[in-house]
């Protein structure tokens, strides 16, 4: 192992990152320019905002509900967001008064960004990729999430093509507000599964 | 025609690959359950080395306590097909 790798493994994270795109401009690989227009491309219109409002309308629809769970990439059209989640499979998982689900990558991040937004920097870590499929119970207890002992916790790890999307429980007076007011409650670590909603 | 079918025992492989693999260790040698045929895509061990080999793959639900030992939630994971064996 050379030095040089060392020194790799010891720099931080954006320095890292700058060294790998300065090696694929120097190959000709690519241009800052090029891999600028795509970071904006994907970051300009990801937002957790997205995510809200497909639980949003989930709760209020059951028709959308179901659609959502059979066939997220059409569900996630149907509001506009067929072009953003493209390339994937997405997956609607539902909690239930029974199941609580959470979401985690433990090989890298992956999370489907159009409708969650950039991932927290909490999602990367190293931390919460090892525990989150190890002692979920005690991780959403970090994040103030107390579940019963008898909650069954589905854990969700992203090692594929498919990209998961947490549908928390609605809240119990879910007829009285609008879509609206609904997707306002929504939060990203909702739609992760490190909070109720 | 798909190798495995949704309610199949299965048990991921324990051999510890050269180069790039989705199959993460913590799940390798272990037995879980198939809970969904998910879609044909490509093996992403062979598509690294500019090989196309496509392969349905699994939604697989594993207990924590086959996986750790202990514990009562379950760890879903995706696994293409050369992946999986048949659990005894």
């Amino acid at each position: 192992m050379s030095g040089e790798h060392g020194e790799h493994g010891e720099l931080p994270v954006a320095a890292r990152v700058r060294r790998l795109e300065e090696r694929l401009i120097a190959a000709g690989l690519a241009t800052d320019a090029e891999l600028d227009e795509i970071l904006e491309r994907v970051f300009a219109s990801a937002s957790p905002v997205n995510g809200a409002r497909i639980v949003a309308r989930a709760w209020k629809d059951p028709g959308y509900r179901a659609q959502l769970l059979a066939d997220g990439n059409a569900a996630a059209a149907e509001l506009g967001f067929g072009a953003a989640t493209q390339g994937y499979l997405l997956k609607a998982v539902e909690n239930t008064a029974a199941v609580h689900n959470m979401i985690v990558c433990t090989l890298c991040s992956c999370y489907p960004t159009a409708l969650l937004g950039p991932s927290p920097s909490w999602y990367k870590s190293f931390a919460y990729r090892s525990r989150a499929v190890r002692e979920p119970h005690a991780v959403l207890a970090e994040f103030g999430l107390e579940l019963p002992d008898s909650t069954d916790i589905q854990v969700w790890d992203a090692n594929s093509e498919a990209r998961y999307l947490v549908l928390p429980l609605p809240p119990e007076d879910v007829d009285e507000m609008d879509e609206n007011k609904l997707a306002s409650l929504v939060t990203r670590n909702g739609l992760i599964g490190t909070a109720i909603r | 025609m798909t190798r495995f079918a949704v309610g199949d025992q299965v048990r991921a492989r324990a051999a510890d690959p050269d180069g790039h693999t989705r199959l993460p260790r913590y799940a390798r040698g272990h037995i879980g359950e198939v809970v969904e045929v998910r879609a044909i895509w490509q093996l992403p061990d062979e598509a690294v080395r500019g090989v196309s080999r496509a392969e349905p793959v699994y939604a697989v639900r594993f207990p924590a306590a086959e996986l750790w030992g202990s514990g009562s939630h379950s760890v879903m994971l995706d696994m293409w097909e050369s992946y999986l064996e048949e659990a005894p």
